[in-house]
């Protein structure tokens, strides 16, 4: 199993959704497979088509900046940030 | 009761409905909803009162929201909203519209979707981006956006798209096939012997008047209106102090009543001409030209009015909104004769559309 923490600015987009959990997953892409399963749509919201993580959304394996494609070891911790962004 | 007019106004910072009281004497501001996303269009189903709303979010990309409670509580969908992988991902939604029961949503870059099922998911009109002309589509200012859709209320198979900047594009087989509909309008960016191309024009609004019968565009370069479906354009900009602007805003029951703001030109800030406000008004499609001011801001207008941020409603007489880049919404219950400031101090104004519900 792999702990996840999600930002508090998703409540807004999926009401109800808990900001920690546990899942099983071997890689990001597969948190990503569980979270869409969970909250259909949080997938297009943190991942773009190409598909890659969104370009000011941030993840984060074990304090190591990551890609859908990295490994998560047993009990590893991923944490999903959003990134600075915006401007006026 | 009489009916009321809810103003939708979208912007960049959240969608905003505007709600007129005392006869479209005075409004109410309710949000901003949507999470504050950016929202380049909004529209509403008139027979069911849901509200869509079309944008795009730096952090979580694009998206179309739904209320069917007036605002008070939205979902939102992108299932299917997307090009195959490898492709550009599309950044946001810039246009919606609604024929029968389907949902039209336009985006950046430039391509058509539609929904079956009220938005919650999406699938890829792809004729449109199967046209030979689009490898050699460029983005405007604005980006490679698909930014206006209009529909035949007669023909739902029979839909324009605009493009900026590839022009206007016709289908009449419900988006299985397009071609492009720009002869007669002009791209002074060009060459001059390159002045007339089948496609590469600016369009910067497309409007179908009621009936059916009478298209108008405003455009980069010139204003238009065409009596075949867009196979052939005339300049109507005689008379108007601007050949550039962006939005045009058809009348609700008469094909020969137009609004328009022409701004003071593309590379002169794009403010109201001598920082006056106007709206100018034809009864005659386009063969003469009213400046419409009453009640409108007549010094240090420095703002501009951009393509989708102007709509009228279906009342008797019709209303008449406009917003601006810099946040205010301006209303007319009386077709433009005499204006209100509806609201002040929005964010940048992108869309405005009208429904009229029961009082």
């Amino acid at each position: 199993m792999v702990r996840v923490v999600l930002p508090r600015i998703l409540q807004g987009l999926f009401p109800g959704c808990c900001l920690e959990l546990e899942v099983e997953a071997a890689n990001v892409a597969e948190v990503m497979d569980r979270l869409n399963a969970r909250w259909p749509g949080m997938r297009d919201r943190l991942c773009d088509s190409t598909p890659k993580i969104r370009r000011h959304i941030n993840v984060f394996v074990d304090g190591e900046k990551a890609s859908l494609t990295t490994v998560i070891p047993p009990n590893g911790e991923v944490v999903v940030l959003t990134a600075i962004s915006g401007g006026l | 009761m009489a009916d009321k007019v809810l103003v939708l106004v979208g912007t960049k910072k959240g969608l905003f409905i505007v709600e007129g009281l005392s006869g479209r004497k005075s409004w109410i501001i309710k949000g901003p909803f949507c999470e504050t996303w950016p929202i380049n269009h909004a529209i509403a189903d008139p027979k069911t009162g849901a509200i869509y709303a079309g944008g795009g979010n730096e952090w979580f990309g694009p998206a179309v929201w739904k209320s069917t409670d007036f605002g008070r509580s939205w979902t939102h969908s992108s299932e299917g909203l997307a090009y195959p992988e490898g492709e550009t991902p599309i950044k946001s939604v810039w246009s919606l519209a609604q024929s029968g029961d389907t949902l039209y949503a336009g985006v950046e870059p430039a391509g058509l979707f539609k929904s079956e099922d009220g938005g919650a998911s999406w699938s890829h009109v792809q004729g449109l981006r199967d046209h030979p002309s689009r490898e050699h589509w460029m983005p405007g200012g604005g980006g490679l956006i698909l930014h206006h859709i209009v529909a035949d209320p007669a023909d739902q198979k029979q839909i324009w798209v605009a493009i900026s900047a590839a022009g206007v594009f016709h289908t009449a087989d419900g988006g299985a096939s397009w071609e492009p509909r720009n002869r007669g309008t002009r791209c002074d960016y060009n060459p001059e012997e390159q002045r007339y191309p089948d496609y590469g024009q600016c369009v910067h609004s497309l409007v179908l008047a009621p009936g059916g019968k009478q298209l108008y565009q405003q455009n980069h370069c010139g204003m238009y209106r065409s009596q075949d479906g867009g196979k052939s354009w005339e300049s109507i900009e005689h008379g108007l102090p601007s050949s550039f602007g962006f939005p045009a805003a058809a009348h609700p029951r008469d094909d020969g009543t137009l609004f328009l703001c022409p701004l003071n030109g593309d590379i002169k800030g794009r403010f109201m001409p001598d920082a006056k406000t106007a709206v100018w008004r034809t009864r005659d499609r386009g063969a003469s030209w009213q400046a419409m001011r009453s009640g409108l801001p007549q010094d240090n207008a420095f703002f501009g009015v951009l393509r989708q941020a102007m709509a009228t409603d279906r009342l008797e007489p019709a209303g008449v909104y406009f917003g601006t880049n810099t946040g205010l919404l301006f209303a007319s219950p009386d077709e433009g004769d005499s204006w209100t400031t509806a609201a002040q101090y929005l964010p940048p104004i992108f869309s405005v559309e009208t429904l009229v519900v029961p009082g």
